[in-house]
């Protein structure tokens, strides 16, 4: 009986793994044939069109949200360090730290996070829509790929505007911890940046855009994936949003992690170890 | 009775013909599926479909909703490939090609879906000019030519004056003659129009409209057109054969006075609206 059961676990727990590692091959392919396109719409006047329209829905249009974010992280990251800092006789550092967590970490990992609710969520409603409503059939039955049409313009908007997108979270959550330290709290402006200019290496931030550029290129492809896959009615489309949103936030975290592995390496093995404090 | 023997004949003598892979009197057909398979998992939809479309007649497939009309209908265009079967364009057996290829046949073949499928994200003018702008067929033309274009084939639906307004804002008959008009609005106009549900949704005098569209059409493009429905007033209307699919296969071809005379207790059940008997639900509510 017992070994009926495992069998039984065993034979689940095998069909469940099968099913993750086609879908993630499903997804690569769509991904592959998506980003496929990429050359050839580069040269074309139509897929310029497409793109810039994109660009305006997903770059022009995220600008306040992330701009927001960027500037409450900064200042709550300043509120929650400045006493600690203080205490140590650190204070004038606090713009150290504040403004290399958020250009290397938070301003690229929360600017993914506020643009996979944003952006992934209503890339996933238009396109799901689009399937419900035989959008997407209709467009091969004319004889015009959907993936080039609908994906491709998405996926490169993502990966070109999330890093620019970013500049304004790093931007602003810069601007924001400054307000808390110096406006509020009182230190020097000089020596705050002057430390910061000391620490932060344009290695951080160019890292935190690289970050970025994967993030948003992957919103972009898990986003249209299951828009594309999505199931019928108005319940199968906002399964998709709610799947493709917690898919999008896994995978920053899982790729920040990855990444930051691989970029310390790479930094160490340029420049060696860098204390901070 | 002989007028009924006779038109048995020749239903029976039509049913035939639709079966038999080649030969027949239309001369050879501009789309033709010999022995279609097609399942979805285990659910078998079309177990073995053999039909011959004459050039330039309106073809009218009825059946029950889920009987596989819309999944026939897709592989005439290649939108679904079959499990088993062959399908022809022209003589050209397309169900094997690759979709790369696929593109210069479909762009010979308009597809009017029963949803419509206007894009809600444009006009209903970039709807209608979609076809040949995304082609790249607009480019051998002027922008002027291509309004004009577009403006002649909403006239010719009654739909002239539309054409800054979204899909959002228009009634589903309104969408219905923009999708229609969209099917039209290619130059070399399309061989084959295909439609799927072209009335479903819609009132009476909806459907009246969109039957006279259909038939309008066909006069004025000599276009061959295939049309799915469930609506018998519709297939009366427009149609010049109209083929009964059950379980998969045909079980009915003919004119519409020919399947008036069919025995098959299907067909007559169909034809009358009355339900099968295994459908209707008697258990006390």
């Amino acid at each position: 009986m017992p070994a009926r059961v495992f069998s039984s676990l065993f034979e689940r727990l095998g069909a469940l793994i099968i099913a993750r590692i086609s879908g993630f091959g499903r997804f690569a392919v769509f991904s592959l044939y998506a980003a496929s396109f990429i050359p050839a719409d580069l040269l074309s006047r139509r897929a310029w069109g497409r793109l810039l329209q994109q660009s305006l829905q997903i770059g022009t249009r995220s600008v306040p949200v992330v701009m927001i974010t960027g500037m409450f992280v900064g200042m709550v990251l300043a509120v929650q360090a400045y006493r600690q800092f203080e205490s140590a006789g650190l204070g004038d550092r606090l713009g150290v730290i504040v403004n290399l967590t958020v250009i290397s970490e938070l301003g690229p990992v929360l600017a993914g996070v506020m643009l996979a609710g944003r952006v992934g969520g209503a890339l996933t409603a238009e396109i799901g829509t689009m399937n419900i409503t035989e959008q997407l059939i209709a467009l091969r039955s004319m004889g015009t790929d959907p993936i080039r049409f609908l994906v491709t313009p998405r996926f490169l908007a993502c990966l070109v505007l999330t890093p620019l997108l970013t500049c304004y979270a790093n931007l602003l959550g810069s601007f924001g911890a400054w307000l808390i330290t110096v406006k509020v709290y009182g230190q020097d402006s000089g020596p705050y940046w002057e430390y910061t200019r000391q620490f932060v290496e344009l290695w951080d931030l160019n890292s935190g855009l690289f970050k970025s550029m994967f993030f948003g290129g992957s919103i972009g492809l898990i986003s249209c994936y299951r828009g594309f896959h999505c199931r019928r009615g108005a319940e199968g489309v906002g399964e998709a949003c709610t799947g493709a949103f917690v898919a999008s936030f896994i995978v920053i975290l899982v790729l920040d992690f990855f990444l930051n592995i691989v970029m310390n390496g790479v930094y160490e093995l340029r420049y060696g170890f860098k204390p901070i404090i | 009775m002989s007028s009924g023997t006779a038109s048995s004949l020749s239903f029976e003598t039509r049913l035939d013909a639709a079966r038999q892979p080649a030969g027949g009197s239309d001369g050879p057909p501009i789309v033709e599926l010999r022995d279609v398979h097609k399942s979805f998992g285990t659910q078998p939809v079309l177990g073995g479909i053999n039909l011959r479309i004459a050039r330039g007649r309106t073809t009218v497939i009825i059946g029950r909703s889920g009987t596989g009309k819309s999944v026939l209908l897709q592989h005439i265009v290649g939108l679904i490939r079959p499990d088993r079967g062959e399908v022809f364009i022209e003589g050209r057996r397309i169900s094997h090609l690759p979709e790369r290829e696929l593109v210069e046949i479909r762009r010979e073949i308009s597809f009017v879906f029963q949803l419509n499928a206007l894009f809600d994200s444009m006009t209903v003018a970039q709807n209608v000019a979609f076809p040949m702008v995304e082609s790249g067929r607009a480019r051998h033309m002027s922008a002027a030519r291509l309004r004009e274009l577009v403006r002649t084939r909403l006239e010719l639906v009654g739909m002239a004056g539309f054409e800054h307004k979204r899909p959002a804002e228009l009634s589903g008959g309104e969408k219905k003659r923009v999708a229609l008009a969209r099917a039209i609005a290619v130059e070399p106009p399309p061989k084959v129009i295909l439609y799927d549900e072209p009335t479903a949704g819609l009132d009476p005098q909806r459907s009246d409209v969109i039957n006279r569209l259909v038939r309008r059409l066909q006069d004025e493009f000599h276009v061959t057109s295939v049309v799915v429905t469930h609506d018998m007033r519709s297939a009366a209307a427009v149609g010049d054969r109209i083929l009964m699919l059950w379980n998969g296969r045909f079980i009915a071809d003919g004119s519409l006075l020919e399947l008036a005379s069919v025995k098959d207790e299907h067909v007559r059940r169909f034809l009358e609206g009355r339900a099968e008997p295994s459908d209707i639900i008697e258990k006390p509510i």
